[in-house]
């Protein structure tokens, strides 16, 4: 022991070191004691300290941030699922369903959950449920398509028996399972295809598109929406809104019970203004020639007819098209996908003639009170434009100007006109801008001036407009060009006698609910402000052409009368087009016209039609003008192909006479 | 005869010490109840279980002081060789090296160790009595040291924490300088401080240790994975409110949203269904043993009564208190169960254990008394 050393400690070490010096004896006992018990006490003080902290932790929680969490627990306990509501169905204007749903069982997998592969579980599901190579196909499509580990469907329309052998081997596939869903089916298939249009599943585009439009919690729970047509444009009406069931659900997500349930709301039933019967007609006339036809009822705009060929199959498209049929369609020469009613534009040839004539009555050119001589050509500076008929009639006026379809007097019209004035007056009938019908994809055509020109080509060569330009498009070519929608609208117009109509496929928009239809009113848009003469005189013309002109053939022995107009479109106008070798020469045929509305009087159908390289207007288009309208005003169906010989209007007999048309634009 | 056996039973038990560990096990029944979703099995394995505890406590408390102080140092000595025996040839359970086989059976030696050390230490202290200085306290640090580093090496975090502080709180009570417990403290917090800002944490403890340190202080940076627990536990206390969902009726304990919820996460079950009320009632029950076990220190007759009653009562107080900090989020998560209520009889023979050494010292003083 070395008690000097050990007190260098005492000092510094406290109770402790101090307490080595004594041994044990009552003072330092006694002192040991009251030590002990203040740390005791100290102990003591640290322990409340310690759990009025909690206390006050649990204060903070459960009274003051109590609101807080229990906001929290709730949403922990309650998830939202959504229920997708019904699709609307889309029916034609007597009823005839073009869409509907049916409820079916399919096969569906979540990639990310099988146990041993995608390929080898579809290999075993083969085994129970047959699956095709093209459910194949079709099935990896989707898969790289879609982003989330969604579950996707391999095969539809199980039979019941197949629903019963899955089920009892269900256990042998994790992730694969048995759906019952809702599908879109379309009854009439290739019919009225452009039309009615197709839903698919929606994809990442789409998803922006909804997500822009603040529409995207609406589509949760729905994997489909309108991609063309009716379907598209109607997007909002036919998809109704979501409901929701508020479920209790645990941690894994696993739903224990329903709270409460929000009912969707069911989309809205589309009647549209088309009849379908008069569509499968057309469709019938057309056959396998391509071309389209739009017709609308002159005193609504409600379009009646609206084809365009050839067309497809649109229940190929729902859940995701497998990858040959979609080659198939996308690579055809006959560019089957291409809506050709409201996408196509064509030089309108003759047709364009009858709104020429209209604008120069209205503008008082001279030219509308003279007789002209008819050599059979136009000399515009050196250059000729040629008539289609060759010698031409002698002389020509301004009435049988059209009914014969007289390219000389067109020509000079335009010229006296001059170009700023067909632009001007052309306009009026929505040449070169969207009509505005609801259906998307609508392309506006070209409705030539200098202004366009100067705004269409970028070299200040090109730019210029020359004189000599204007000659042709007196007659429909040049530049002009123009969806057989838009042709139909002009023709609808002159029928009304200036009176715009919005053209519109949907008649009545219906809640399946309380069956309450909103109509989709025919408002006149606005009136062409001519002077109902000037109307009277074009549609003179027109009558003419089917009584004693390019049509008369045609329409012979018609039990309505019509007013109409032939036309021819060069096909040069399309050469940006791929052409195959084995079937040019059919192909660099000319585009067959036709344009009409009757009765004259008390028009109730205005339709303007195109026969791509059907030859002259009067050869291809005008028999099927001429069916449809015999069709809708008077119930006659068109004979059957094969019986060409008994009609009394020689529907598709070809017509070499009296006035074959032969534009020659340059 | 009767009463004479009845004496025999009664004569060693503090029954207020019993008394308050009855209504924290009638509690922990019925709160295990609700957490197990009414799992009888559970439950009745709990009473099971508190009645061979209650039996070990009973047999405990009737050792005397002295028997203690001889069998001290050798449960010490073979609590750090089965340690060292885990080390070499231990059975690996969830990433830790805790389980040793014995043959018939596998045990924890980190258990033993719980009692084995304050013991050890105590009697250390009470062994030198006479001559106590500085290298006392020093050598204590070491015994202390030596099972500490071996159990944070299995890993086990939490028993080596409790471990060291049941070994701490005998040195405070044994005279540990102020000034050293001040300079441990600032020392300890610095070091808390630069682990957590500095990142050194990896270098020190365990990757997962880290974690948890990290998401305590921020749990919403990773709400799925570390930050879970913290965030359904106190989603649980928080949306309890004053009086609580009731019992049987708590939606994130029967929705599953509370992991390990009959275990260390049991108190996010208690203060849902119960509430704030329940809560203080048992912070209140908890502060009569604590306060209890402080008065058996304060009037025992040796200093390794007084320096191990009040080792139990302060470690006692530490499971209480990291348990309830760490599942109400102001503590990071470390496997501390909550003392008595969680299911599990390793933890609650343990606890009861040190009951028992409690009342043996008790009873001591009132022979000597008498």
């Amino acid at each position: 022991m070395k008690p000097s050393r050990r007190s260098l400690f005492r000092t510094r070490r406290g109770s402790s070191a101090r307490r080595a010096s004594g041994s044990g004896s009552l003072r330092n006992e006694l002192h040991d004691r009251s030590n002990f018990q203040l740390r005791l006490i100290v102990a003591l003080l640290l322990v409340v300290a310690l759990f009025c902290t909690l206390f006050a932790r649990f204060f903070w929680l459960q009274v003051l941030q109590h609101d807080r969490y229990m906001t929290l627990a709730e949403q922990n306990r309650i998830s939202l699922v959504p229920v997708s509501p019904p699709r609307g169905l889309i029916r034609d204007r007597n009823g005839v369903v073009l869409a509907h749903n049916y409820s079916a069982y399919t096969l569906e997998i979540t990639p990310s959950k099988t146990a041993d592969g995608l390929d080898a579980t579809i290999e075993r599901l083969n085994q129970l449920i047959e699956i095709t190579p093209k459910d194949r196909r079709r099935f990896k499509k989707l898969m790289e398509e879609t982003k989330d580990f969604e579950s996707l469907p391999i095969k539809f329309r199980l039979s019941d028996e197949e629903v019963a052998r899955f089920a009892a081997n269900s256990y042998q596939f994790p992730g694969v399972e048995v759906k019952a869903r809702l599908f879109r089916q379309y009854p009439q298939g290739e019919l009225g295809s452009h039309l009615v249009g197709y839903i698919g599943r929606i994809n990442d585009r789409d998803v922006e598109t909804l997500k822009d439009n603040g529409n995207f919690a609406n589509y949760r729970g729905t994997d489909h929406i309108g991609k063309l047509g009716v379907e598209q444009s109607y997007e909002a009406q036919l998809h109704g809104s979501t409901g929701f069931e508020r479920v209790e659900v645990d941690s894994g997500g696993r739903a224990i019970r329903t709270l409460s349930r929000t009912p969707p709301q069911p989309g809205r039933d589309l009647e549209l203004s088309v009849d379908i019967k008069l569509q499968e007609i057309v469709e019938k006339l057309f056959d396998k020639r391509r071309g389209a036809l739009v017709a609308i009822d002159p005193n609504t705009g409600g379009v009646l007819a609206f084809v365009s060929k050839p067309g497809f199959d649109p229940n190929l498209f729902v859940d995701g098209i497998d990858p040959v049929s979609w080659k198939e369609l996308n690579e055809s020469i006959d560019r089957p996908l291409l809506n050709r009613a409201l996408g196509g534009e064509y030089p309108p040839g003759s047709t364009f003639k009858p709104f020429m004539a209209a604008a120069a009555l209205q503008g008082d050119f001279p030219l509308v009170h003279q007789t002209i001589a008819d050599p059979g050509y136009f000399m515009f500076g050196n250059n000729k434009f040629r008539d289609s008929k060759p010698g031409g009639y002698g002389s020509m006026n301004f009435d049988r100007s059209i009914a014969l379809s007289s390219d000389t007097y067109f020509y000079q019209l335009a010229v006296q006109m001059g170009i700023d004035n067909i632009a001007k007056y052309l306009g009026e009938f929505d040449f070169g801008r969207q009509t505005g019908i609801d259906l998307p994809g609508e392309r506006s055509g070209v409705l030539p001036s200098p202004e366009w020109k100067k705004k269409r080509f970028k070299k200040p060569e090109h730019q210029k407009w020359y004189a000599g330009e204007t000659v042709s498009i007196g007659i429909g070519q040049g530049y002009n060009s123009y969806t057989p929608l838009q042709l139909a609208h002009a023709t609808a117009i002159i029928a009304a006698r200036g009176t715009v109509y919005k053209p519109h496929v949907v008649n009545r928009i219906i809640d399946p609910v309380s069956g309450k239809a909103t109509a989709v009113e025919p408002q006149p848009q606005r009136r062409i402000d001519w002077k109902p003469e000037h109307f009277e005189r074009v549609i003179k013309g027109m009558q003419g052409v089917n009584q004693y002109g390019t049509g008369a053939k045609v329409f012979a022995g018609a039990q309505y009368t019509s007013a109409g107009k032939t036309g021819t479109a060069q096909v040069f106008s399309l050469k940006g087009a791929k052409y195959n070798a084995s079937s040019i020469g059919e192909r660099l045929r000319d585009h067959s016209w036709y344009i009409v509305f009757a009765p004259v009087e008390n028009p109730k159908i205005a339709l303007a039609v195109i026969v791509e390289n059907g030859g002259f207007g009067a050869q291809a288009a005008a028999p099927i003008a001429r069916a449809t309208l015999d069709y809708y005003l008077t119930g006659k169906l068109p004979a059957a192909p094969g019986e060409k010989a008994s009609g009394a209007a020689a529907a598709s007999a070809p017509v070499s006479e009296p006035a074959p048309e032969e534009p020659t634009g340059d | 005869m009767i009463k004479q056996l009845w004496f025999y039973i009664r004569r060693p038990v503090d029954p207020w010490l019993l008394l308050f560990t009855c209504l924290i096990f009638a509690l922990s029944a019925v709160v295990l109840h609700s957490a197990s979703n009414q799992d009888a099995d559970k439950v009745l394995n709990k009473i099971v279980f508190m009645g061979i505890a209650i039996f070990g406590m009973w047999v405990i408390a009737n050792i005397s002081q002295a028997t203690l102080m001889r069998i001290a140092l050798p449960g010490y000595v073979a609590g750090v060789i089965m340690l060292i025996l885990v080390e070499l040839v231990g059975k690996t359970v969830n990433g830790s090296q805790r389980w040793l086989n014995i043959g018939i059976t596998h045990i924890q030696p980190s258990e033993l160790m719980r009692i084995a050390v304050p013991m050890t230490l105590a009697w250390f202290f009470h062994h030198f009595e006479s001559t106590l200085n500085w290298k006392h306290f020093v050598g204590a640090a070491v015994l202390l040291g030596i099972p500490a580093v071996l159990i944070l090496k299995q890993p086990d975090l939490g028993t080596a924490l409790m471990i060291s502080a049941s070994g701490f709180y005998v040195l405070y009570f044994a005279g540990l300088s102020w000034k050293l417990i001040g300079l441990m403290s600032a020392a300890g917090g610095s070091l808390v401080y630069v682990v957590l800002h500095w990142n050194w944490c990896i270098n020190i403890l365990h990757e997962y240790q880290c974690r948890r340190i990290a998401t305590m202080l921020d749990p919403m940076a990773d709400p799925l994975g570390a930050g879970y627990h913290i965030i359904q536990g106190t989603i649980a206390i928080g949306s309890g409110g004053i009086t609580g969902k009731g019992w049987l009726n708590g939606t994130q304990t029967h929705l599953d949203f509370i992991p390990e919820r009959t275990t260390d996460f049991i108190f996010a079950v208690y203060g849902e269904e119960f509430g704030l009320l329940g809560n203080l009632l048992l912070l209140a029950l908890y502060l009569l043993v604590i306060v209890r076990g402080l008065m058996i220190a304060n009037s025992a007759s040796t200093l390794f009564g007084r320096l191990l009653a009040g080792a139990i009562a302060m470690t006692f107080f530490t499971y209480a208190f990291v348990n309830m900090g760490m599942v109400s989020g102001i503590l990071p998560v470390v496997g501390v169960p909550l003392p008595l209520v969680s299911y599990g009889g390793t933890s609650m023979v343990s606890i009861l254990a040190g009951f028992g050494l409690l009342m043996s010292i008790q009873q001591d003083r009132t022979l000597i008394k008498r």
